[in-house]
């Protein structure tokens, strides 16, 4: 039982993590019917920054860990922002597929470009302690253990889904979102402005990313390489497919049963730990392939 | 024209039974003989090269210096011939045709790398000539042929050194196994570990996996079971940077036990990563200049003198690999190479490595030394016999 409860904290922690990568795939899927492939090196990007911003942040601030989340998240918007404006948008009314191996070019030039050796270098990078780890055993005959580090990891992406909620829910932009991510050709006689909520989506999601890049960076204390980013950002992204891609609550449901399978699965058999994990998601796909809250909507002819 | 050619012949001739005479008249005294080495001395393992090359230059200076093998009657002293072999087979098996046909020679040190070394190592077993290679750990090294030997213990000897020490040391009698399962070598060493430990009468409790090195970082499920199994020891083979992670995670889920792993720790990285979670771990490699044996301190000293920088565990293989190779030249007294080889098979040669002893198919039975990261620096701990 105790086990089995540990687990579940293990499968919350990650699945946190995954959920912030989830959203921005999910929301980009939603309005421009693209997956995003650079999303994941975006994750990589915040990382990265919070080592290089954390020890200017505490110096400014005194306390590293909220001025580093916030200053990584302005940074990556601004990147998800030029990236669109670059790469996306001269293809917009292009063929999808064009945009699609677009994604994956801007993702690999992401990936070696940071790995020159002069940018962030393709060596170990040991992330600054912005939080001074310290075990919470909780009171029980079960003997768990949870660290700050875990609620710091929970409690910050639980607040920025919470913010999220609300900005796609009671703000003006947020509504313009979901009625372009409904009916694109209707929202734009509507007088809404596609390119400024496009921007939107790709300022938010990416900001939603790097913050995950510095909850990342606290939990494992280490940056392995530029291309650290694919296996997280892969897994989110079958996380938003599993959730029902352009869903929103899909893409945080998603990412925890992903993360908890995950964590359940490796427990049982770390041999075939991911293998199990894959598994489940391939069955639930089958039942529902358009995910588990996911519309299905038949193509437009 | 003629003339002058049959004048030439004639002289020729006279002179070559001149000193054909005279050398069954006098006998010399004194001869030297060829022997190669093959390292890589440029391209991207050039530094392994340099330290291999000045181990056994070394060796061969000292060898001489104490008067060479007695052959025959005759004092034989030794030349040695170093190649290039640039880290390529290809280069390698050329370099080793050259010194055999060319210089003659009565035996190779090298390679470094097992990739050149199973290049070489056939045309030395068809020429039947000697071969030691200081550092290649692949095992079908030596299994190419009887006259192929190796200074260096192979992989999965490490995890047979740990249980060894984890058991008679450090008196645990249950351990848990973290590594990866995709690679060989982290592979190689658990499962070792594990058959060891179990027969010296331990027991693993948990034996679990992950997958690919460079992506996973999050261990917390697997370590959640190991920590649940209550062992008392953590065996982690693989390299420094998920050994780093793995044991951060650990000692945030109050998983204290001691740890240990291979030379796959060998990093400054290690403790740059893990900070005060990998402090105390121990772990397994082939040589330490920190080892107070003083034969190992006269070694580094030796070198440090002559070559300006401290004498890494390739260097100490290499000078070893040469001891080991002389030693049984002079043992034997004889140049010809399955004599040396019968030599090499029974040696009971001590180097800065310990005693070597080797198994039926040429792999050295030999002691392994045991660090301990204390005070984030790698500290020499013990030397752990087989």
């Amino acid at each position: 039982m105790g086990q089995f409860l540990q687990q579940l904290i293990n499968g919350i922690q990650i699945g946190s993590i995954y959920a912030l990568i989830a959203l921005g795939y999910t929301m980009v899927y939603g309005i421009v019917r693209l997956i995003n492939f650079a999303h994941a090196d975006i994750f990589m990007f915040g990382a990265y920054m919070g080592f290089f911003l954390a020890p200017v942040m505490a110096k400014v601030f005194g306390g590293a860990f909220i001025p580093t989340i916030i200053a990584a998240m302005l940074i990556t918007g601004l990147l998800g922002f030029v990236m669109e404006k670059l790469a996306y948008r001269p293809l917009r009314y292009k063929s999808r597929l064009s945009a699609l191996i677009t994604a994956l070019g801007v993702s690999l030039f992401l990936e070696n470009f940071c790995a020159l050796p002069f940018v962030f270098g393709p060596t170990f990078r040991k992330f600054p302690d912005l939080i001074v780890a310290k075990n919470i055993p909780i009171p029980g005959s079960l003997g768990l253990i949870i660290d700050n580090v875990l609620l710091f990891d929970v409690g910050v992406s639980v607040v920025l889904m919470v913010l999220l909620f609300w900005f796609v829910n009671k703000t003006l932009i947020g509504k313009q979102m979901r009625a372009v991510a409904f009916d694109k050709p209707t929202a734009s006689l509507m007088g809404i402005n596609i390119d400024v909520v496009i921007s939107t989506a790709f300022i938010v999601g990416p900001a939603l990313a790097g913050a995950g890049g510095i909850l990342f960076g606290t939990t494992y204390g280490s940056l392995n390489s530029p291309s650290l980013g694919i296996w997280w950002g892969l897994k989110a992204f079958i996380a938003a497919v599993l959730g029902g891609i352009g869903s929103i609550p899909g893409a945080v449901l998603g990412a925890y049963i992903m993360g908890i399978s995950e964590a359940f699965a490796t427990s049982v058999n770390s041999n075939l730990g991911y293998g199990i994990a894959f598994a489940i998601l391939i069955g639930i796909l089958l039942v529902r392939p358009s995910g588990l809250l996911g519309k299905f909507m038949p193509e437009k002819v | 024209m003629r003339r002058l050619f049959v004048i030439i012949l004639v002289c020729a001739l006279i002179a070559g039974v001149g000193v054909g005479c005279k050398k069954a008249e006098v006998k010399p005294t004194e001869q030297v003989v060829n022997l190669g080495g093959i390292y890589p001395m440029t391209g991207g393992s050039a530094t392994f090269g340099t330290s291999s090359m000045q181990g056994t230059a070394m060796a061969v200076e000292e060898f001489n210096a104490a008067g060479g093998a007695m052959v025959d009657g005759v004092t034989t002293t030794i030349n040695y011939i170093n190649e290039d072999d640039a880290g390529s087979p290809e280069v390698g098996a050329s370099a080793a045709q050259k010194l055999i046909n060319q210089d003659k020679v009565i035996g190779i040190i090298g390679a470094v790398m097992s990739k050149v070394t199973l290049a070489v190592a056939p045309i030395a077993q068809s020429a039947g000539v000697p071969e030691i290679s200081p550092t290649s750990t692949n095992e079908k090294v030596t299994l190419v042929g009887d006259y192929i030997f190796r200074a260096c213990f192979i992989d999965p000897f490490q995890g047979k050194v740990m249980a060894n020490y984890a058991w008679n040391t450090l008196k645990v009698k249950t351990a848990a196994c973290l590594f990866d399962n995709g690679n060989d070598y982290p592979k190689g060493l658990a499962e070792n570990f594990r058959a060891s430990f179990e027969s010296l009468g331990g027991k693993v409790v948990a034996y679990e996996a992950f997958t690919d090195e460079d992506k996973t970082v999050d261990f917390k499920a697997q370590l959640t079971k190991i920590k649940a199994a209550k062992p008392e020891f953590l065996y982690l083979s693989g390299y420094y940077g998920s050994t780093a992670l793995i044991l951060k995670q650990a000692r945030a889920m109050g998983l204290n036990v001691p740890a240990g792993g291979g030379d796959g720790w060998d990093s400054p990285e290690l403790v740059k990563i893990g900070g005060a979670a990998v402090e105390g771990g121990v772990f397994s490699n082939h040589f330490s200049k920190d080892d107070l044996s003083p034969k190992v301190q006269a070694f580094v000293a030796a070198y440090t003198a002559k070559f300006g920088a401290a004498p890494d565990a390739l260097a100490a293989l290499a000078y070893d690999a040469a001891g080991l190779f002389l030693d049984a030249f002079k043992t034997v007294g004889s140049i010809k190479g399955s004599d040396i080889r019968d030599a090499m098979k029974n040696t009971t040669f001590s180097g800065i490595g310990g005693a070597y002893k080797f198994d039926e198919n040429r792999n050295p039975i030999k002691a392994a030394v045991i660090l301990q990261i204390k005070n984030g620096q790698q500290t020499f701990l013990t030397t752990v016999n087989p």
